[in-house]
């Protein structure tokens, strides 16, 4: 009887995922788009966690939104400021966001406006900065806030313009194709940003700023591998939040990482986080870094894992394991392991390499614990240290308690209503 | 035990399946042989294959 309500309610959540429409609708400002937003929140990335106990990244990420801000003139004012309990944290995902490493966002940043066309729920997400010294990894230096002021004050009103030049992106149709370019849209972007360009480059053309500044934000967009990142992320999100709140759903619809626990939330089991400290990442690291370096997993980013793509969608993205570690045949062989945990395979993101078969979307709680087969996350490391970076990328899982104790939680609800 | 005798007289095929290292042995000795990855519910762990079972 349970048997069969879980297999029914899954059945739901499963088609809500499959039959989402996320599109691209505008570039917005988080203050006045993003809900529940004001000028001394702070969302970042991960389940909920304090001040006193943020990772480096983090707490760097903090600070220097604080000083972006203008809310704190440096470092020990902005420390000030996040310890003295004016600052509202909250998690991006309780704000229909996501945001990659840190996910720091606050009021004033330019935002991606996303709406799933099925059903009419949106998600937000910042503008890639690029590699190097960047916000998302903790830095907070001086050239850290003014390329945030660029992207605010240049790259946002320029492709804002542009995007209600060229109306709504459908961003379904577009995974669909770079993942059969090579993308799997969690580390390697590199087919997504140059189709975004080429979407985008006819309108920013027509737009009415100078030469110089049409120009800059090509070259930027150009730059930056990462930059469709912070598109497919929201095109998850707002895949996967339908998904949530399913009774008897034993499906995961967040995995996320605050880079001091993980935590995961189940569709049966609501808003509820189920947490265990994060894992360091096996990876591959720059020339002078080591494990010793890493920063326990961090960001929102395995949102696309959970959708469908990133590790999960290895097998399409086979360049990658140059950037992760491992060989082609691993990459082939972690793609067709999620098989083993998930509830279907995908109807739009489709695999060249297994003979254009859906990549293994939706997983369950239930396949995870059964099999032990933890779901496979391929991501960057930051350095512990905040001002450091990235130190290299590799391959993580979530921690099994996440989904031992989401399973406890999940067998007393039902001992509890039956 | 005729045909059990039988059996070993002629080629083995095996499928081999829990311990891999029956497989390794049987591999190095040319032993025409194919492991299947398997392991127990939960991987043995008791509390959460009783839990899992309580959602059948």
């Amino acid at each position: 009887m349970i048997q069969e309500k879980i297999a029914k309610a899954n059945e739901e959540a499963i088609e809500r995922v499959l039959n989402a429409q996320p599109t691209l609708l505008a570039i917005g400002k988080a203050e006045k788009d993003i809900p529940g937003m004001t000028k001394k929140t702070v969302l970042h990335a991960g389940p909920p966690i304090t001040w006193e106990n943020m990772s480096g990244p983090l707490k760097g990420a903090v600070i220097g939104g604080l000083i972006y801000e203008g809310l704190a003139r440096d470092e020990k004012e902005a420390v000030e400021l996040a310890k003295s309990g004016e600052i509202i944290f909250d998690s991006c995902h309780h704000h229909s966001a996501v945001g990659p490493m840190a996910g720091v966002v606050t009021a004033s940043m330019p935002v991606w406006v996303l709406e799933n066309k099925t059903f009419g729920n949106k998600s937000y997400c910042t503008l890639n900065e690029g590699l190097g010294k960047v916000l998302r990894y903790g830095a907070y230096s001086q050239e850290v806030i003014d390329r945030l002021k660029w992207m605010e004050n240049v790259l946002a009103p320029v492709l804002k313009v542009a995007l209600e030049l060229s109306g709504p992106i459908d961003l379904k149709t577009m995974i669909a194709q770079v993942v059969q370019m090579g993308d799997e849209g969690h580390n390697r972007n590199k087919a997504g940003t140059s189709l975004l360009i080429r979407e985008l480059a006819p309108y920013i053309v027509k737009t009415q700023f100078t030469l110089d500044e049409k120009s800059e934000v090509l070259k930027f967009m150009h730059s930056n591998d990462h930059f469709f990142l912070n598109l497919t992320m929201p095109a998850c999100k707002c895949t996967m939040d339908p998904a949530g709140g399913i009774k008897y759903s034993t499906l995961v619809y967040t995995m996320a990482r605050n880079g001091t626990e993980f935590g995961i939330r189940v569709s049966g089991l609501g808003d509820r986080w189920f947490t265990a400290p994060a894992e360091i990442i096996d990876g591959l690291y720059f020339p002078g870094y080591t494990t010793k370096d890493a920063n326990p997993d961090i960001g929102d980013s395995c949102i696309t894992e959970t959708t469908g793509i990133g590790g999960f969608a290895m097998a399409a993205a086979i360049p990658i394991v140059q950037f992760v570690g491992g060989t082609p045949k691993d990459a082939l062989n972690y793609t067709t392991q999620m098989y083993e945990i998930t509830l279907s395979e995908n109807n739009a993101y489709k695999v060249p390499a297994l003979n254009f078969r859906g990549t293994p979307t939706g997983i369950d709680i239930q396949k995870v614990l059964e099999t032990g087969i933890l779901p496979i996350i391929n991501t960057g490391i930051a350095h512990k240290n905040p001002g450091v970076g990235q130190v290299g990328a590799g391959l993580v899982h979530p921690p099994q308690k996440c989904f031992e104790d989401a399973l406890e939680a999940f067998v007393e609800d039902i001992e509890k209503t039956n | 035990m005729n045909k059990i005798n039988d059996l070993f007289n002629e080629e083995l095929k095996v499928i081999n399946i829990g311990l891999e290292s029956f497989y390794k042995d049987l591999k190095d000795q040319d032993i025409k042989t194919i492991h299947v990855k398997w392991r127990p519910t939960a991987g043995g762990n008791k509390k959460i294959a009783s839990l899992l079972s309580k959602l059948k």
